[in-house]
């Protein structure tokens, strides 16, 4: 009656329809060669457009270089329903792994963002369009539990068409799994930040992708739970250009933050400072503050890092 | 290679055996049934007194989704369940069910207050889905479910809920976290509906019985699957052939889980929960490294 997860076998970006090297802009038209677009975060040097990111790529651009750790790479869809659609999901899983390198649509560790340790887990759009099943489930359970273990903060970035159909009821759960992964971070005290990018959907932005602390987004990124095709399609009504779109949940009091690529490693920098136990700091009511770039105080010494210093009177 | 386990192969095996495909679309059909009993149905039978708790406190009162406080055998229990309507005037009143986020922020009004006083859950669960429109995408749907899902994490009381109809994607699930699942006999429960399904990996919304068949939206896969712990039998020819009768096998389980659930010490119901639904996936280990060079 009502398709409610989006089309998970879209790519992201291809709304302008036909075919295009995924090098290509689909905003401006510009072409980049692979090594540029590596280089620039896979953000348009022309226009700003932030194209998609592999989950290892992702992972390179936000942590220390040499820190991460994976956990749970081992895990593999089981198919346990024996699920056959125009092609068996077996055969379907191998392709994915064969084109990504990855077991599954999210890659789970730990590492370091400025020298303070963080579990991550990131999803792979490239991965079945980043559909949730159960071993998304269990490796997104296996960094929280990393997180709870450690008592250090877990950081999500998302990219999912929603929940993996081949796995139906089980895929359905791990929304409920997941969530319970995060009440765990609840119960303790762990901070949780979800970075939204383009697109997230469906069942996962009906679960954890949500319940962050902090949750910010890439610019320009579809986060609905329904999909303008979806929504057109059931309801007839005609989605605006900005339906769901990271500014617009933004205005719409969705978001912490709509954060450019290029900011998110600082800005990521930064909360990981103001989650952190309070420090010493040096007594006297009248004592001016920390200049930029201080010692003193952790936040200044990390914006100073990206160039980022706070003006102080 | 991936290596699984052995139970994993028996389930494999059995689905691969295609067995019960007739019950699959009679499942569907029944479960869409008009004349099905709806919560409120049940309501009638199942409580002495009710009173129904309506609005989110914020925005408005969202009729896809019913709340109460009710006296069921004796005590006080707190009812969440999704209402579709009888006739064509009450479905439109009612969205054939489908709550905006005002009925999953009124859903978790009511958790909040059972915790308050202690009273058990008791949900039930029919609706195709969330409703997908502009305006509840707007007021937040996703983030309201995912927030609903928590609510029932968190809860300290005991809850049951019971799929009596469409077991319908997020929508469904947002009021399904629970420490005994059950689900009626012909009631249906999928991650999409088998037209979304078929529309998707078909490509064609017409092959919604070759999706159900292959995705096995049944109580009784969700049961092999150890999605659910109960099935609840139904009358012969479907729960609308006879609703009292369907309301006293429906009240025999729930008497029954409900204990179970009330049997849980209440300082390790949000663990053992939580413990439930970590449990569920199935998936094996790969016998060679990831990020092999192709
Ligand atoms: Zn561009």
């Amino acid at each position: 009656m009502t398709p409610i997860e989006v089309n998970v076998e879209r790519t992201a970006g291809d709304e302008g329809g036909g075919r295009r090297h995924p090098n290509t802009c689909p905003s401006c038209r510009s072409h980049f060669r692979d090594d540029e677009l590596r280089h620039s975060l896979r953000v348009c040097a022309q226009c700003g457009h932030h194209f998609a990111v592999g989950a290892m790529e992702r992972i390179e651009q936000m942590l220390d270089p040499g820190s991460f750790v994976e956990i749970g790479s081992e895990l593999r869809a089981a198919d346990p329903l024996a699920f056959v659609d125009l092609r068996p999901y077996t055969d379907r899983l191998l392709d994915a792994e064969l084109a990504t390198g990855l077991g599954d649509s999210l890659v789970a560790g730990s590492g370091q963002i400025v020298g303070r340790p963080t579990a991550v887990a990131v999803m792979d759009f490239a991965f079945m369009g980043g559909s949730m099943g159960s071993v998304l489930g269990e490796r997104f359970c296996l960094a929280a539990d990393l997180a709870v273990a450690r008592r250090i903060p877990l950081i999500s970035v998302t990219a999912s068409g929603g929940a993996r159909m081949q796995e139906n009821i089980l895929a359905l759960m791990q929304m409920a799994k997941t969530v319970g992964a995060v009440d765990s971070l609840r119960e303790v005290g762990v901070p949780y930040i979800s970075v939204l990018a383009h697109p997230t959907t469906g069942g996962v932005i009906a679960s954890f992708a949500s319940l962050g602390d902090v949750v910010v987004a890439e610019p320009g990124a579809l986060l609905s739970f329904a999909g303008p095709r979806v929504v057109e399609q059931t309801t007839g009504e005609k989605t605006a250009p900005d339906f769901g779109r990271s500014e617009s949940n933004l205005r719409l009091g969705q978001l912490d933050a709509v954060v450019p690529r290029r900011e998110l490693r600082g800005e990521l920098a930064k909360l990981l400072v103001l989650f952190s136990p309070a420090e010493e700091e040096p007594t006297g009511d009248n004592e001016p503050l920390p200049q930029t770039g201080s010692d003193e105080n952790p936040v200044d010494r990390v914006l100073g890092m990206f160039g980022l210093g706070r003006k102080r009177g | 290679m991936v290596r699984v386990s052995d139970e994993v192969r028996r389930l494999r095996k059995r689905f691969e055996a295609r067995a019960e495909e007739s019950q699959i679309w009679d499942a569907v059909q029944l479960a869409r049934h008009p004349d099905r009993p709806y919560t409120l149905d049940y309501a009638e039978r199942l409580f002495s007194d009710a009173f129904e708790l309506r609005g989110d406190r914020a925005f408005s009162d969202d009729e896809a989704l019913i709340t109460m406080l009710a006296r069921y055998h004796g005590q006080t229990v707190v009812a969440i369940g999704h209402q579709k309507g009888r006739d064509l005037a009450e479905r439109t009143r009612r969205m054939f069910g489908m709550p905006h986020p005002e009925g999953y922020r009124k859903a978790i009004r009511a958790v909040e207050l059972a915790e308050r006083f202690g009273y058990p859950i008791l949900t039930f669960v029919d609706t195709p889905g969330a409703y997908p429109g502009v305006k509840a995408e707007e007021r937040g749907q996703a983030g309201m479910i995912a927030r609903s899902v928590l609510a029932f994490c968190q809860a300290s009381v005991p809850v049951v809920a019971t799929v009596i109809g469409e077991g319908g994607s997020g929508g469904a699930l947002a009021i399904a976290v629970a420490d005994r699942v059950q689900m009626q006999e012909n009631a249906i429960y999928s991650v999409i509906s088998p037209e979304g399904c078929a529309a998707i990996l078909w490509k064609d919304a017409g092959q919604a019985k070759k999706a159900a068949f292959a995705f096995r939206p049944t109580a009784r896969a969700c049961l092999d699957l150890g999605v659910i712990d109960t099935i609840v039998d139904e009358p012969g020819g479907g729960a609308h052939a006879d609703l009292d009768a369907s309301a006293r096998l429906l009240d025999t389980a729930l008497r029954q889980s409900l204990a179970e659930a009330e049997a849980i010490p209440p300082a390790q119901r949000r663990a053992l929960r939580r413990a439930k639904f970590r449990a569920m996936g199935v998936w094996g280990v790969a016998d060679e490294p990831t990020n092999q060079d192709f």
